[in-house]
């Protein structure tokens, strides 16, 4: 994984700036700005509709807004050309909501669907496959298709064919949405390896809050190989050799297309606010 | 105060908005025009992509093999059908002047110029049209087509330009082997229903034609091929409204890659007429 290097001149990694966009219903994001900083994760909050998704859609390209900037790795994203956005896509991985694998090829296939459209050699295809389906403890699918997989497994399929790229900033599109609660702790559980082992800059777009105060309270610890809760013992020594570097996470809630609370964890978990103590129960 | 027992009092009653008949008739024409450029943007755009890389060989191939041998058994045994019907209903015509002898011509000519190209483009855009657009309308509202974009791949090179292909280069042969199935069919039928010589049947079929009515019947093809896969991925890249829509999709596709072709073959039919006067 290679650190991501290009930051706009507040040192953010992603920045949106007075964002709006609409459709023939009525506009959904109402001018939004946020920033997400280097190895940050932004969890994203919101009711149905209030364009939780639209947002990462916009930071990937995939949509362009109305009006206003998106900075994406130092590259303004709002003002490419089709295909500059061809190019800028490949350095931000998305998973989307229900994996969204290419069900006509076996899971291997869509692992290594980005390698080989860079014609990357096949022996190195074939290692950055098993190593990506081992990350997520699927190396035994890689000939199954993706209707064969249960909807967890294919939520990991779509992680590890997002981390075979090795991006610097992921989009999760409500990651867990769906899945019993054991295994959407282990779709976390990659999401904090992947921020903890790989240094990814993260925007989780979720219903649900425990989601993201799991990424708030604990941290994957590379050396023992277990999920430890910051602030504890164990937490304390996992940060100590990774030199202290504690990752950060943030919490983000839309309202009728605006910010409506921006902070850490804490301030959210402690906010008397109506609206916000809505999503806290 | 409310003006009907539905009404809460104290509410405002929402207003009622009446759209002129002109209103109505004005927006579909509009929405008509943004389809047409729409799909005029979409079908320039996946010729143009051959100009460039990248290109996905291994697509073409896949879909070469699903349009072309795919749709080879309908077609084969639709022609010929229609041959040995052609044979059937001719003959009855010419038995009254004694020249069933004139069979071969009469069928070789229809199949070769009009019916065996026609009749191809529509039983493949019955079976391709529908199947490509059902396919693509499927990986849009699963969001494989974001997915595709998402990880930097063109789907207009990587789905639309592969489909296109296909349908250019198969359409063509598909058609030269449904004329000669259907005028096996004719032979057969003329053999056994008009007691022609089988001989003869095929002499006369092969010297009633000359190079004009094979390039019209090679020509029609080409464009019927462009249009079922083009409006088979259009149709299926611009589904809404989730699996429901797809199956709208998909029935929409078949009707206006059928009647495309049809009006199509008005105007084909007239130029190839004109270029062999002139050119053949």
């Amino acid at each position: 994984m290679t650190p991501h290097s290009e930051e706009n001149h507040t040192g953010a990694v992603v920045a949106f700036t007075n964002v709006k966009i609409g459709f023939e219903e009525g506009d959904v994001l109402r001018g939004v700005s946020f920033e997400v900083m280097p190895r940050e994760t932004l969890v994203l909050l919101g009711e149905t509709g209030t364009g939780k998704t639209l947002t990462l859609k916009l930071a990937a390209g995939l949509l362009r807004p109305n009006q206003g900037k998106i900075e994406v790795l130092g590259q303004e994203v709002s003002s490419m050309q089709e295909q500059e956005l061809l190019t800028y896509r490949r350095q931000v991985g998305f998973v989307f909501q229900e994996g969204a694998l290419f069900d006509s090829m076996t899971v291997g296939e869509n692992v290594a669907y980005r390698l080989r459209e860079d014609r990357l050699d096949e022996d190195e295809i074939e290692s950055r496959v098993q190593e990506s389906l081992r990350f997520v403890e699927l190396e035994h699918t890689g000939e199954m298709l993706p209707s064969e997989l249960s909807g967890g497994m294919r939520r990991r399929v779509s992680i590890a064919r997002t981390l075979a790229t090795r991006p610097p900033i992921v989009l999760y599109d409500s990651p867990t949405a769906g899945l019993d609660p054991v295994t959407a702790q282990t779709i976390i559980t990659l999401i904090l390896q992947l921020r903890d082992v790989f240094g990814v800059t993260a925007i989780m777009a979720t219903h649900r809050l425990q989601d993201g105060f799991g990424l708030a309270r604990f941290r994957f610890d590379p050396e023992s190989k277990r999920v430890v809760r910051l602030g504890s013992d164990e937490g304390s020594a996992a940060a100590a050799r990774a030199e202290g570097d504690e990752p950060a996470t943030r919490f983000m809630v839309y309202r009728d297309g605006r910010v409506y609370f921006e902070g850490k964890p804490e301030e959210l978990a402690e906010s008397k606010d109506a609206y916000l103590q809505k999503f806290l129960v | 105060m409310a003006d009907t027992p539905f009404q809460v009092a104290g509410r405002e009653a929402k207003p009622v908005v009446r759209i002129s008949m002109g209103e109505v008739l004005t927006d579909a024409f509009k929405q008509l025009l943004a389809n047409i450029q729409d799909y005029s943007l979409m079908a320039g755009r996946s010729l143009a992509n051959l100009a460039s890389g990248p290109r996905y060989f291994q697509d073409i191939l896949d879909q070469m093999d699903d349009i072309g041998v795919g749709s080879l058994p309908i077609v084969l045994m639709a022609g010929f059908f229609i041959g040995a019907v052609m044979v059937l209903q001719t003959g009855s015509q010419f038995t009254r002047f004694g020249q069933t002898a004139l069979t071969g011509d009469v069928v070789a000519i229809a199949l070769v110029r009009e019916l065996g190209p026609t009749l191809t483009g529509i039983l493949v855009a019955g079976r391709s049209a529908s199947g490509i657009a059902s396919e693509l309308g499927s990986m849009l509202v699963t969001e494989q087509v974001d997915a595709m974009r998402a990880m930097g791949t063109d789907p207009s090179r990587k789905l639309v330009t592969p489909r296109v292909l296909a349908g250019i280069l198969m359409l063509p042969l598909l058609t030269a082997l449904n004329d000669f199935i259907g005028l096996l069919g004719g032979c057969v039928a003329s053999v056994f229903s008009l007691r022609l010589n089988a001989v003869e049947f095929w002499t006369r079929a092969i010297n009633a034609l000359d190079f004009a009515d094979i390039m019209q019947g090679m020509m029609k093809p080409l464009v019927y091929g462009f249009i079922l896969a083009t409006v088979g991925c259009y149709k299926g890249l611009t589904v809404r409204g989730g699996t429901q829509g797809v199956g709208r999709a998909t029935t929409q596709a078949v009707v206006v890659a059928s009647v495309m072709i049809i009006g199509a073959d008005l105007f084909l039919t007239k130029l190839a007429l004109y270029l062999g006067d002139k050119i053949f």
